[in-house]
């Protein structure tokens, strides 16, 4: 940056720390549920205002610091082009200071409303603390960040405690439910049958057992374990090119070069064919009470799934939808799974499939489910939501990816029969129903994974109706 | 910007205009139908420059988004210089020379010999796959391309980059941060209203009023795809087309393909709730 810009940096600033009538004043993004307009604004300040102000290269930089703590990654580079491009700008006109900011800092849609918030609380509220708060946005968006960052990681951490006393006592209503739900399918109290043969080895045993019966340790192996799993999904072909030795389109630009030392006669020609990609991921799992036996470990195996392979988007949801993709991408499991569950509001709580993935088709389906997507559905179907969405929403989301693979780890006793209402209307929809209890059956999941192909499974209603007496017929 | 028939607010306009200051590509998102591309147009008609589009898609590669040499003429000039005896040399110099070279749309816009900075539109980036995306990045920060047997060509004005996605993928975060970055939503009630007028004069006021409350009312609905500002121009044109000049439930009815794309949101608009929500659009609109 040259140095004339410093200069025009260094002026002090109208944000300054009091201001007489806020109603009059700069314009309170997001409080309406508008971004201001024109209209709203009001003139430039006077300048003994500006005489108050900071720097404002520091708080600028003081800014970005607090937008990337609060998960509006920004560079370096971004922050020092912003404050080339304020010379650019009238920046006491409050309206055009925060257009520039938010095209400058905020690169993506769903943080529009932190980045308001935080616009909001840095540059026009932090400095009047003798202010009473605001009463409080209407709108739910609005609710989530009012608090400095300090303010807002006690409060995190409060919330995380209460979450995990609250799993506790869910685990054990749960135990009640599932004893509820075996008296009804019939079976006996005992379903860990000991393993047939003896000569199993004690990791052949850890593969076998069932995730809901594991020991501390055993959870420590077991992640080890999913850590060394190596994860390969179905290729298809892509419409890109590759050259090579033989293949289905002749390479132009290759053959004109190498044929030029023959003179116009073409004797060698080379070939291009399609490239092939591995296809999209998609997880979509449920952390509801109902689940919480599993859902930690799968996390695990979620994170290391999404860091073997290139595409995968994660999501869980109990009540609620909550994309989980960008936490994943920590490369310590525990790290992430720490940022998962302090990012998920819901967690151990109830569960609404047909809710969840309402909002998943509405919102992220045209974007994560492209390119022949593959979805895995991690839930044991107990749904206390509406059957009927949730058909409905099934049959879209089966019509929109390549493959719906629904995982139930409740699938992993050999009597299991999908009774609930959430599972039975589910079924028809599922092009794979498989158990996800322990280590095996994660790994008898990866061998499906690698040999998924171009063709896509029939789904016609018969098909549909087969399928759902096949899993209703009593075991022989 | 009105004059030219596009309706922007401030905010957009303030992002349009540090673009055009700082050179910077504009990163534009928003739903389907929202004006993304038109923004594209109206800049280059605007500046009286020209507008090179290059629409991304599965596969995209240089060959067809920068250049491609023309084979057929390369071929033929090498049997004309056989027949005529000239030495290799100067053959080879020749066929990959400028005369041989087809230039596609990115090609063109960093071309030298452009008088003015023309207005390059990247049209759904986020259709194209990762590979083009990064090869992208590289262009847009110097925009400059170097082709082996030529050299390397650079702009002497760099173009003005819009770029647009419709989030089908998720834009990686290297080429977002060199963009200024402005998401365009759906039009508030008074600002549709005067797109309508800027875009069909020709419409009746009355009409254009209850045009868009009704669409206001069907995006407030939970629907898979809510209809986007090209949709709402559409209708008005189909209800143009028949001589409407008031919303009648049984037309309406009839030309919701208009605005609805997919065949369940047809059946919960066109249910036995059409008339409520006529009903309240007339009122929004009086």
């Amino acid at each position: 940056m040259d140095a004339h810009n410093f200069e025009r940096l260094d002026n002090p600033l109208f944000f300054t720390r009091e201001r007489t009538d806020p109603s009059a004043g700069l314009p309170e993004p997001g409080q309406d549920g508008l971004r201001p307009t024109g209209a709203a604004l009001t003139p430039p300040l006077s300048p003994s205002e500006l005489e108050r102000g900071e720097r404002l290269l520091y708080r600028l930089a003081e800014f970005g610091h607090l937008l990337w703590e609060s998960g509006i990654e920004v560079g370096p580079q971004q922050l020092l082009d912003l404050a080339e491009t304020l010379n650019e700008i009238d920046i006491t006109n409050p309206g055009d200071f925060y257009y520039t900011l938010k095209c400058s800092l905020l690169t993506r849609h769903e943080q529009e409303t932190l980045f308001d918030q935080l616009f909001n609380y840095y540059w026009l509220t932090r400095d009047r603390q003798d202010r009473p708060p605001d009463p409080g946005p209407t709108r739910r968006d609005d609710r989530q960040i009012r608090l400095p960052p300090s303010e807002r990681k006690r409060l995190a951490e409060h919330l995380n405690a209460d979450n995990q006393q609250r799993e506790l006592r869910m685990g054990e209503r749960e135990s009640e439910r599932r004893r509820l739900l075996d008296e009804q399918a019939g079976e006996p109290e005992d379903e860990q049958a000991p393993p047939q043969g003896t000569a199993y080895s004690a990791l052949e045993l850890l593969r076998k057992k069932d995730f809901e019966s594991f020991t501390w340790e055993e959870v420590q192996e077991a992640k080890r374990l999913m850590a060394e799993m190596r994860w390969n999904l179905g290729l298809r072909p892509t419409r890109r090119k590759r050259p090579v030795r033989k293949g289905d389109y002749p390479d132009m630009r290759r053959i004109v070069r190498r044929n030029l030392k023959y003179g116009a006669e073409l004797l060698e020609l080379t070939w291009r064919e399609n490239k092939e990609k591995p296809r999209p991921l998609v997880i979509i799992c449920d952390i509801s009470g109902s689940m919480s036996l599993y859902s930690r470990l799968l996390l695990h195996f979620i994170h290391t799934v999404s860091n073997g392979l290139l595409n995968v988007e994660a999501f869980v949801f109990g009540t609620r939808l909550t994309r989980i993709t960008r936490q994943l991408k920590r490369r310590d499991v525990d790290d992430a799974v720490r940022e998962v569950s302090r990012t998920v509001q819901d967690w151990s709580g109830g569960t609404r499939i047909g809710e969840a993935l309402h909002t998943f088709n509405q919102q992220w389906a045209r974007r994560v489910l492209g390119r022949g997507a593959v979805v895995l559905i991690i839930s044991d179907g107990w749904d206390r939501g509406d059957a009927s969405l949730l058909r409905a929403e099934m049959d879209r989301l089966q019509h929109s990816c390549h493959r719906l693979i629904w995982l139930n780890p409740l699938l992993g006793s050999p009597d299991y029969r999908p009774l609930t209402i959430g599972m039975k209307t589910a079924l028809p929809y599922i092009d794979d129903f498989l158990p996800a209890h322990n280590l095996d059956s994660l790994i008898h999941l990866g061998k499906l994974l690698e040999r998924i192909d171009d063709r896509r499974p029939t789904r016609t209603p018969a098909t549909r109706r087969e399928a759902v007496k096949a899993w209703n017929r009593p075991t022989p | 910007m009105f004059a030219r028939r596009y309706v922007a607010d401030r905010s957009l306009a303030t992002a349009v205009f540090l673009a055009l200051k700082r050179r910077k590509p504009l990163l534009l998102e928003g739903e389907p139908g929202v004006g993304k591309t038109e923004v594209a147009k109206v800049l280059a008609d605007l500046l009286e420059t020209r507008l090179i589009r290059l629409q991304c898609y599965e596969g995209i590669d240089i060959s067809t988004a920068v250049y491609e040499w023309n084979y057929t003429r390369q071929m033929l000039y090498i049997r004309l210089m056989e027949a005529s005896g000239a030495t290799r040399q100067e053959e080879l110099k020749e066929i990959f020379g400028p005369d041989f070279l087809i230039k596609r749309p990115l090609l063109q816009a960093i071309d030298p010999a452009n008088a003015k900075a023309p207005v390059l539109l990247i049209d759904e980036l986020d259709r194209s796959d990762e590979e083009f995306e990064a090869y992208l990045l590289e262009l847009l920060s110097d925009f400059q391309i170097t082709i082996p047997e030529i050299g390397t060509i650079a702009a002497k004005e760099p173009p003005i980059v819009v770029i647009t996605s419709n989030r089908t993928r998720e834009i990686h975060d290297a080429l977002r941060r060199r963009c200024l970055y402005y998401w365009i939503d759906y039009p508030t009630l008074e600002k549709e209203y005067s797109i309508v007028l800027a875009r069909m004069p020709e419409a009746p006021e009355w009409l254009a009023k209850q045009v868009c409350a009704f669409v206001r009312e069907l995006r407030a609905l939970d629907l898979f795809k809510a209809p986007g500002v090209a949709e709402t121009l559409d209708w008005i044109a189909s209800l143009l087309a028949l001589n409407q000049l008031e919303l009648v439930e049984g037309t309406v009815r009839d030309t919701l393909g208009a605005l609805l794309k997919y065949q369940d949101d047809v059946l919960k608009v066109g249910g036995s709730n059409l008339g409520k929500l006529l009903e309240k659009a007339r009122n929004v609109s009086s």
